[in-house]
């Protein structure tokens, strides 16, 4: 998907060019995971399906802030900062529809796929376990006297609770590490209130604890998540080290699709905004686009992700006969485990 | 003459000497030199590369995962084989599992000061070797020799895979040799420590020396005792093993670690359904008592597998 044609020439074009570029790769997670889920509900994916809805904004400008030669290890609602990042959509559905051209080729599926040589990490179940892998690519670079990269992990509320998240952002914080993390407090994890999860008065509070510069931003107000994770980005490029955000939402759909999440409070859902609505307001408001250049959008989207789904469905799933079933790079240290 | 914790020492020196890659990431193994002193004069040596890590099991191991993705070869202190359990998330289902998942290897390896000595206790003893062999995808190395403490520790940093490194301390400073070796048998390969045609004894780490000491005991007696050393225990060399017990007909298999599953019970398994008909009595398994590793030299020394136990159990054997 390519951006919008115009080039920029001031300042506000610039932030109306970012903006609507959030807005097409928001738009199409949002088309691609709505499709997910009516092929998991087909019965057509293998194993669960967790999506990013109310999620995108912060997710898109994630993947925006970082640039070719960065690294970054998104984790199960980032499906609008992977398109930014550079996953292809023939990535995503050929892991979810298990494929076996797809990069996991079987082996592991939905939001568990990366290419790490290309600096995008494949995420492990284990929360809070990626931020000291993202730190420690940096690290490397450091020792090889590379700069100007930088990394960026994303993680929920639940995720701040984990000993792997205290343990990655301290060594972090004390390498100095251009490292940014970003938190979607999204009130729920899985089905536990924050009130279950820890007690401070805000998560970002914890910065200073770390010695850490910390960055409080709604999740739904796309242009604040845009120039949050670009302040913060070029902060953690100019040496001044890790980077944490805390972004407020709310879930807008079950911990999976296997999950009503009818333990969400009423209240709060009343108050949710979902942040694709509130940024195609924006772009109207702004006469940035009409009505129908965003119908026009949401086809041509659509589109692309048919036609995506179209050849991966016509690909073969992986066949046990040709799977070399040895864990081990190295063919000479393959155990001669006996196979009766 | 050079110690076993010496030869460690020189491979890392080597390694770093070598290799632009390769770094070392631990718990004061800077200026310090680590608290048995496996890394002295490295970050000296070595400037900024060597580094003191945080008090962080799980971050360190992650953090070398990252390096590995991004190309270097980390080698990571864990300043105790126990420890490694607060890292043990990453070792198992990051680092094993990488290469399987996203076919890019992860050339790590984690240095595990293993096994008990008097007076280190439950926490400060553990021999871990069967946890990381269970897993697909780590290697998991015990070398029982200065030499292959060397060598083998070299061929770890190159290797691709994820390499669990179980050094033995009752060996860093009892063990010597009068130089470094210039040539070594690859990893995968058992070596036979000592020739006999009685019994085979197999062990691996510290207890070769135990089995040696016991086949001197029992020479003594007139048993000719073969002694296989597996050298790492996955991949395990199988073949060397049933060779063995093809010319000796007896095996007993000999290990620290605690004795549910693990090692032994696997040596066991593979020569019974493999080499069955070579068996001419049941083979038999000395490991630890089933109890954490005890303080007091006292009940330490009783825990632990010793020649004198293993001479025991090999006369009931040879006299079946």
């Amino acid at each position: 998907m390519s951006s919008p044609a115009a080039a920029p020439t001031s300042r506000t074009d610039h932030i109306q060019a970012r903006y609507i570029e959030a807005y097409r790769w928001m738009l199409l997670a949002r088309i691609t995971e709505e499709k997910i889920a009516t092929l998991y509900r087909g019965g057509k994916i293998v194993g669960g399906v967790f999506i990013g809805k109310g999620q995108e904004a912060l997710s898109a400008a994630t993947g925006m802030a970082l640039r070719p030669g960065d690294v970054f290890a998104p984790l199960i609602r980032d499906q609008a900062g992977r398109f930014a990042f550079g996953e292809s959509l023939l990535d995503v559905f050929r892991t979810y529809l298990g494929s076996r051209l797809g990069p996991m080729r079987g082996r592991d599926g939905n939001v568990h796929r990366g290419r790490p040589r290309e600096g995008y990490l494949a995420m492990v179940s284990h929360l809070g376990a990626m931020v000291p892998a993202v730190a420690g690519v940096l690290l490397a670079r450091r020792l090889r006297g590379e700069s100007g990269t930088i990394g960026a992990t994303c993680l929920g509320d639940g995720a701040t609770s984990t000993g792997a998240f205290h343990e990655g952002l301290n060594l972090a914080a004390v390498e100095k590490l251009p490292l940014i993390l970003v938190v979607a407090n999204n009130q729920y994890a899985y089905s536990t209130p924050t009130s279950r999860q820890f007690v401070c008065a805000d998560l970002v509070d914890r910065a200073a604890g770390y010695g850490v510069e910390g960055r409080s931003v709604d999740a739904t107000d796309l242009a604040a998540c845009l120039a949050t994770l670009q302040e913060a980005a070029d902060r953690a490029r100019a040496g001044h080290g890790p980077q944490l955000i805390i972004a407020s939402l709310l879930r807008l759909a079950g911990h999976g699709e296997h999950d009503d999440a009818g333990y969400v409070d009423p209240v709060l859902k009343k108050a949710a905004r979902d942040c694709l609505t509130v940024a195609e307001q924006h772009i109207i408001g702004e006469q940035w686009a009409t009505a129908a250049d965003l119908k026009t959008w949401r086809m041509e989207v659509t589109r692309k992700i048919e036609d995506a789904i179209a050849t991966t469905l016509r690909e073969p799933p992986p066949d046990p006969g040709d799977e070399q079933w040895t864990a081990v790079s190295t063919p000479r240290l393959r155990d001669g485990f006996f196979e009766a | 003459m050079i110690t076993y914790l010496e030869a460690i020492r020189e491979a890392q020196h080597k390694a770093l000497a070598d290799d632009p890659r390769v770094y070392l990431y631990g718990q004061d193994i800077g200026n310090f030199g680590g608290a048995f002193k496996a890394t002295k004069g490295l970050a000296k040596d070595f400037p900024g590369r060597v580094l003191d890590a945080p008090l962080s099991e799980d971050a360190i191991i992650g953090s070398a995962i990252g390096a590995a993705i991004d190309g270097m070869r980390p080698i990571v202190e864990m300043q105790f084989a126990d420890f490694s359990t607060c890292g043990l998330n990453q070792i198992i289902n990051h680092a094993a599992t990488l290469y399987w998942r996203t076919n890019i290897p992860c050339p790590i390896v984690v240095r595990l000061p293993s096994g008990g000595t008097a007076g280190a206790g439950p926490f400060h003893s553990q021999s871990m070797e069967a946890l990381y062999a269970h897993y697909p995808g780590l290697i998991v190395m015990t070398p029982a020799t200065v030499e292959d403490a060397y060598s083998m520790l070299l061929e770890a940093v190159a290797i691709d895979d994820p390499v669990i490194f179980c050094e033995h301390k009752y060996l860093y400073y009892h063990l010597k040799a009068p130089a470094l070796p210039t040539e070594a048998l690859p990893t995968g390969k058992a070596r036979v420590a000592r020739q006999g045609r009685d019994m085979t004894i197999v062990a691996y780490s510290a207890m070769v020396h135990e089995a040696l000491a016991c086949a001197d005991e029992l020479a003594s007696e007139g048993w000719q005792i073969e002694v296989i050393d597996l050298r790492s225990v996955k991949p395990l060399d199988t073949d060397t093993v049933l060779a063995s017990v093809a010319r000796t007909g007896r095996l007993l298999v000999v290990g620290e670690a605690f004795p549910w599953g693990g090692v032994t019970a696997e040596v066991i398994a593979r020569v019974a359904q493999e080499g069955f008909s070579l068996l001419d009595a049941p083979p038999v398994r000395i490991n630890a008592k089933d109890t954490p590793v005890p303080y007091h030299p006292n009940l330490w020394g009783t825990h632990r597998p010793t020649a004198r136990t293993i001479a025991a159990e090999a006369r009931k054997l040879l006299h079946l």
